[in-house]
């Protein structure tokens, strides 16, 4: 029944489907794996960046054109959470766990309901010439949209990394999420270092959002489905490593995609959130981490 | 309040309740929308037990309603147990959840067990999906049986039952807060390290407190299939359920075991109104933009508000 063909294709469309994933994930790794800030608006804010590039296609726009005028727009909102989060609760660091969570929880869901009135519990699409036609090599069949998706992941994680790992700024983000008081020894202002990382981790999202509706359609209660696929990536990777990240996103899209093939799409969902429990059981400090 | 005056109101509170749903001429539709609002006050105090004591954020609580509902919803298909065995299975079996968890991820920060909470939600709802016993995706109808007690329809029994399951839970949840459980989850609150140095067993009593809180979840939703005579994973497992069991206790007040009972007497019964008059969406919208504002400017919740009037007007 499971022929190597069918196993071949399931692991050729699940690297496919794991960059993506590993892509979508960038900005929650920065945010929760570098700051360690419980960034649970993380998937909201993606579909949010998916809506926003819906409604600017509607003018004629090439969606992943629309996904890159959205990285500034986006480094702003990231910029604003972030001021936002410190004002009220990292600077008087009472309680923060609690009310931390509960506020990114909220306006996790205050972004969908919004989402729900504005444009309605359909779901939405972009049109493009690469959507819905496909690559055929042989046999196989590679549809466009996922290798546009992969194109842009694959780029958008290989900048991310030379970023971090060779820039000042970069450099400083990985120190701040390492030894904030150290950082402030060094004459670096570790709030300014932390806002600039949340504007990127967030701005990364906008483009990402783009590449979500690209890949598919999209629903405003998708980002629930997204918490799980995300946090697995991010935890599964090992806190804050980018290269990791793209391992992990790998990881799990080869796991749902086998998954897909064998039982069928309605087991998909369990497959990202049960990684996350079994990882978090057994080794949550990361495939990679100390 | 003494633990006397405690148990004579809360007596004289469900004396009243049932002499309300017994009596003819009021309005079904009463009992309809008050079910939800008890159900709400049972939601709201177990979610405080261990969010609200310990800080340790559940958001997960649909999990734990629908294995409190699924585990009824079995026991009534296969050997058509009365209600009350259905509430109690269904809260032993949403505890053992909780336990379950809490063994997995509460030795790890606060965030990973919130995660992980969710993660659960989403692999039972999986399950649930492809479960073809219990109605899988397309769900399952249910024939009420026609034992009544002395109540003259189903749903003003229902209603009895929630009042005395919320009294029920508000006074385990009254008696943890007085206890050594309650002082010993404060401290993990307050600084964990600090209450493990001082002997507090803290994993012990996390997991304790998780289990009580997920029990009290339980057996909010046992009977929930029997209330809508149906039952369909989609709404079971709504999420919508975490932010409002979340939203209540810290719009109402953690510190104290009255805060998510105001809470949710205050939301739940808005949400009634909006919900008959305008839309679904804006339910969630008010609670979600009210908890926020609470967390920002009032994280003391009503309580909190209440006793800051009292202390400028003095």
């Amino acid at each position: 029944m499971f022929s190597v063909d069918l196993i071949f294709e399931a692991v050729l469309f699940g690297i496919l489907l794991g960059c993506f994933y590993a892509a979508v994930s960038l900005g929650l790794s920065v945010a929760f794996g570098l700051l360690d800030v419980p960034y649970v608006a993380h998937p909201a804010l993606l579909i949010l960046g998916s809506y926003f590039t819906y409604a600017l296609c509607q003018t004629g726009i090439d969606p992943i054109l629309c996904g890159l005028l959205l990285m500034p727009v986006f480094y702003l909102i990231g910029i604003a959470f972030y001021r936002f989060y410190y004002e009220t609760f990292e600077k008087r660091s009472t309680d923060t766990g609690v009310r931390g969570l509960a506020f990114f929880f909220g306006m996790a869901f205050i972004i969908e309901v919004c989402l729900i009135l504005v444009f309605g519990v359909d779901q939405r699409t972009v049109s493009a010439s690469y959507i819905g036609s496909s690559l055929e090599i042989g046999d196989y069949r590679l549809p466009y949209r996922m290798l546009v998706a992969f194109v842009i992941a694959l780029s958008l994680t290989f900048v991310m990394t030379i970023y971090f790992s060779k820039t000042f700024n970069g450099r400083a983000i990985k120190a701040v999420g390492q030894d904030e008081g150290a950082l402030r020894l060094m004459g670096a202002n570790p709030v300014k270092i932390k806002q600039l990382a949340f504007g990127i981790a967030t701005a990364v999202n906008g483009l990402a959002g783009a590449m979500l509706i690209i890949v598919g359609p999209v629903e405003p209660a998708m980002d629930r489905i997204y918490i799980g696929r995300t946090f697995c990536v991010v935890v599964l990777a090992g806190l804050g490593s980018m290269s990791g990240t793209l391992v992990a996103g790998l990881v799990l899209g080869i796991a749902e995609s086998i998954v897909m093939m064998t039982l069928g799409p309605s087991w998909a969902p369990a497959v990202s959130f049960g990684l996350l429990l079994l990882m978090l059981g057994a080794r949550p400090q990361g495939l990679f981490g100390r | 309040m003494t633990s006397m005056k405690y148990a004579a109101y809360s007596s004289l509170l469900l004396l009243g309740l049932l002499t309300l749903s017994i009596m003819s001429g009021v309005n079904e539709y009463f009992f309809f929308a008050g079910f939800v609002v008890l159900q709400f006050v049972v939601l709201a105090t177990a979610w405080n037990i261990l969010g609200g004591y310990a800080g340790y954020v559940n958001f997960g609580v649909p999990a734990f309603i629908a294995v409190g509902a699924y585990t009824a919803v079995v026991l009534f298909k296969s050997i058509s147990a009365p209600l009350l065995v259905q509430i109690v299975g269904g809260g032993i079996l949403a505890g053992a959840l909780g336990l379950g968890v809490g063994l997995l991820t509460l030795k790890l920060r606060g965030i990973f067990f919130s995660i992980a909470t969710v993660a659960v939600v989403f692999i039972l709802e999986t399950l649930v999906n492809n479960w073809r016993y219990v109605g899988g995706a397309t769900g399952l109808q249910l024939t009420r049986p026609a034992d009544l007690w002395f109540f003259d329809s189903y749903v003003r029994m229902l209603f009895f039952v929630m009042a005395v399951l919320a009294v029920f839970s508000v006074t385990v949840a009254r008696y943890v807060q007085d206890s050594f459980l309650g002082r010993g989850l404060r401290a993990v609150r307050d600084s964990e390290e600090a209450a493990e140095c001082s002997g507090v067993p803290t994993l012990k009593i996390k997991l304790i407190a998780c289990t009580i809180s997920g029990a009290l979840m339980g057996i909010a939703g046992a009977p929930m299939p029997m209330y809508l005579s149906y039952i369909e994973p989609l709404s079971t497992f709504n999420l919508s359920y975490s932010i409002y069991a979340l939203g209540m206790p810290i719009i109402g007040g953690t510190s104290h075991w009255i805060g998510p009972v105001i809470g949710a007497l205050l939301l739940a019964t808005l949400q009634q109104i909006v919900t008959v008059t305008v839309s679904n969406e804006l339910n969630v919208l008010i609670v979600g933009v009210l908890l926020v504002l609470f967390v920002v400017i009032a994280p003391e919740g009503i309580l909190g508000l209440v006793k800051k009037w009292k202390q400028s007007s003095k």
